[in-house]
């Protein structure tokens, strides 16, 4: 018999008042108890609705099921078949407009915690297999991955487990693209990106750190000269979107991209890192996606003592994970929603000389009301005629999406990309060059984690096709 | 890691290494730059590729010790390796074509300069070369100089070596002559190139500058490198660090360098205290 409480187990967490001043992890995940308790809330219904909300297809209800028998390892193992990377996505999915938003059990009250069992599940796995993977015997074939992000990371691990002699390229000093350079660390700790390229390692991934591919190779070298057989291209959505608006490159004004990878990649939060970072008193964080909720979040935990997010749609639209919001505005940070900036405004100092010459002073503003959907399908903003207002900042950190970075496109001839520079790839990642296959953010646009571990798998095995069919 | 293989004092502020960086070195051309760490909790610094040996496989850099990873760095010896050394970024200098070139260096700028009046003196450019340092004492590279270019100007702010004055005054002098080049390039401080610009703006010079500003990773990720030119923002770690000298506005690019001044400061003293130097 289900459990047929109309509830979800709460998620202890620190308490937000405690949380806003700390980098520690905000959820402390469900003990065995709850896990076992939420398990039992699932219906097992006959068509798995959650399964088709999940774009990896994990085979839900057969996990949960494990779960509230108490077999967490075998639950685990059930994950493993679909995902790779499930202590990431357990915390970082858009569940409620996936698995969850899927779930029966939502109709009449809230829908069976998905996401924080499968967090549950990845955890006691890590804390309890201490087992490293075994490198399987190789095959002999050379492939090569482009980017250590979500996608990067579960192609390599798929194709490693085939028998590949896989290499991983990534441009900066640390391997796990946006999952350590972008999301934070009290939403994401470092240590279980970390484990996971380790897992990577033992596989026998060699992973290149330092190599910009498209300056120190190319990816036409990276197939002749040093014989990969296929390429993944993995390289996501980095390029940041500004406002085109006055004062946009005034001192204070970050990207959430600057921000954040000071903040997580460099540890600037960290009293002796370093890397600087400004720790801003008053800081408006423009945009209402995730990224927005992490720098909001960030910008309060380096102490500033009040954060604005400027978003120009109203709280229903906002496109951040719902967790998000809700975690944002327990901590303090301020919805200014409806409202746009049209400005930045700098300091009253005119004298290049004057340290104080050059600095954000605040943001000028228009209120805007929801007219007419557009075709995203959500209802467009428009200005209220005569609404300008100012609110003084000190820090204005611009999160309005990225897109990808154009290194590639321009020195690899014959790469078809899209207006945005989205790299075209058809539905098995196969890009406009024999061999080379891409996917997740790079070829998509900003989108989520699931999403790019989805097209790594997809092209892993298109990958392998390829080169079994080349070699048949 | 990557390896020193050779360090040289070039004055008292300013060092040379070799780090040993085969693929870099494989492809970095004049104007290109790199990114390093000192170690595992540094910062990722840009510096501009002062030269390559392929056939050894090492990129040289020459740095002027103004902060506190370049002190840590100068205390990294001949056979210790450092974290990180990511490159060639950025668009190389283009001098394709360019018959009758002025390359300016100001300072440690002639580390950079000088590739350049390099591969313009071996593809045949008539190179006039002015350097300009604060005093004798801190005079860099002036054989290298003048091996490389068909006239060699070396001015010196207080006049202790060469002529007295700033870079500009030379320049200004060749311009009101008559003379004019197919490119000004100069490379040094923000004042300095700043400078040149407003004196060959009034020449209808054209004039090419390289911009350094504060970076993190130099792929185009970060932003904060960003620059107004002519009245566009751009990118100096993937659409430079080179640009029309004539657009940059260079009130803004200094304004912007000093963001961190106070935090730069605190970090350079501390690094002093470490190795029991004094803070210059």
């Amino acid at each position: 018999m289900p459990n047929m409480r109309a509830t979800k187990n709460p998620m202890p967490a620190q308490a937000p008042d405690v949380r806003n001043h700390n980098f520690d992890e905000v959820t402390l995940g469900y003990t065995a108890e709850m896990a076992v308790d939420e398990a039992q809330r699932c219906l097992h219904c006959k068509n798995m609705p959650c399964v088709s909300g999940c774009p990896v297809n994990i085979q839900i209800p057969d996990f949960v099921k494990k779960v509230a028998e108490g077999d967490f390892e075998g639950a685990y193992q059930v994950i493993s078949l679909s995902s790779s990377l499930p202590a990431v996505c357990g915390r970082v999915c858009p569940q409620e407009s996936q698995c969850e938003g899927k779930c029966v059990r939502g109709i009449k009250g809230e829908p069976v915690g998905i996401g924080r069992l499968e967090r549950f599940v990845a955890d006691y796995h890590n804390a309890n297999c201490t087992e490293a993977p075994q490198a399987p015997e190789k095959n002999g074939h050379k492939v090569a991955v482009i980017g250590s992000g979500p996608a990067g990371l579960t192609c390599a691990g798929d194709l490693a487990k085939m028998g590949y002699d896989v290499t991983v390229y990534e441009a900066l000093h640390l391997a796990g693209g946006v999952l350590v350079y972008g999301i934070p660390e009290f939403r994401l700790p470092k240590a279980i990106v970390q484990k996971e390229v380790d897992n990577l390692k033992a596989l026998g991934v060699k992973v290149e750190t330092d190599m910009v591919i498209g300056r120190i190779l190319t990816i036409e070298e990276l197939k002749a000269e040093y014989g990969y057989e296929a390429i993944f291209i993995g390289t996501g959505a980095g390029l940041p979107r500004f406002m085109n608006i006055p004062g946009e490159n005034l001192k204070g004004v970050y990207s959430a991209n600057e921000f954040l990878t000071r903040s997580n990649l460099m540890k600037a939060y960290r009293a002796d890192s370093a890397t600087p970072i400004q720790r801003a008193r008053r800081v408006a964080v423009v945009g209402g996606g995730n990224v927005a909720m992490d720098a909001a979040r960030t910008a309060k935990r380096l102490g500033a003592e009040e954060v604005y997010i400027v978003y120009r749609r109203g709280m229903a639209e906002l496109p951040a994970r719902k967790e998000e919001v809700e975690h944002a505005e327990e901590e303090g940070i301020i919805f200014k929603t409806l409202c746009n900036p049209v400005e930045i405004l700098p300091a009253d100092v005119s004298d290049p000389r004057d340290p104080a010459y050059g600095w954000v002073s605040g943001i000028r503003c228009v209120e805007m009301e929801l007219g007419e959907p557009d075709e995203s399908g959500r209802r467009r903003p428009v200005v209220k005629e005569g609404s300008e207002f100012e609110l003084p900042m000190d820090c204005v950190i611009m999160a309005l999406g990225t897109s990808p970075n154009p290194l590639l496109k321009k020195t690899t001839p014959g790469l078809e990309t899209r207006r945005r520079g989205e790299i075209v790839a058809d539905e098995s990642g196969l890009t406009s060059i024999e061999g080379v296959y891409a996917g997740g953010d790079a070829v998509t646009g900003a989108a989520t984690v699931i999403l790019a571990m989805g097209a790594g798998k997809t092209a892993a095995a298109a990958m392998d096709a390829y080169i079994k069919g080349k070699n048949a | 890691m990557y390896k020193i293989v050779r360090k040289k004092s070039l004055n008292p502020t300013v060092t040379l290494m070799d780090i040993e960086a085969p693929l870099v070195a494989k492809k970095a051309k004049a104007g290109q730059f790199i990114i390093l760490r000192v170690d595992g909790d540094g910062e990722r610094i840009p510096l501009t590729v002062a030269g390559c040996d392929q056939e050894k496989g090492t990129v040289t850099i020459i740095f002027q010790i103004v902060g506190a990873t370049t002190e840590k760095l100068n205390h990294k010896n001949e056979g210790e390796s450092i974290e990180d050394f990511v490159g060639p970024l950025g668009m190389p200098t283009e001098i394709e074509g360019l018959k009758k070139v002025c390359v300016i260096g100001g300072g440690v700028g002639c580390a950079i300069a000088l590739p350049v009046a390099r591969a313009l003196h071996e593809q045949g450019a008539e190179v006039t070369a002015i350097a300009g340092f604060r005093n004798k004492d801190l005079v860099i590279l002036e054989d290298e100089f003048k091996a490389c270019s068909d006239r060699f100007i070396m001015m010196t702010d207080d006049g202790s070596y060469g002529e007295k004055g700033t870079v500009t005054v030379p320049l200004k002098e060749l311009l009101e002559k008559g003379e004019r080049f197919d490119e000004v390039i100069a490379i040094g401080p923000l004042i300095m190139m700043k400078f040149v610009c407003l004196t060959t703006k009034e020449y209808g010079q054209k004039t090419v500058v390289s911009m350094n500003p504060i970076m993190i990773d130099g792929t185009g990720m970060c932003g904060g490198c960003r620059l107004s030119v002519g009245g566009e923002t751009k990118f100096a770690c993937v659409d430079g660090p080179d640009f029309d000298g004539h657009l940059v506005d260079f009130d803004e690019a200094m304004s912007r360098a000093r963001s961190y001044a106070p935090f730069e400061r605190h970090a350079y003293e501390e690094a002093c205290n470490l190795f029991q130097k004094e803070v210059r």
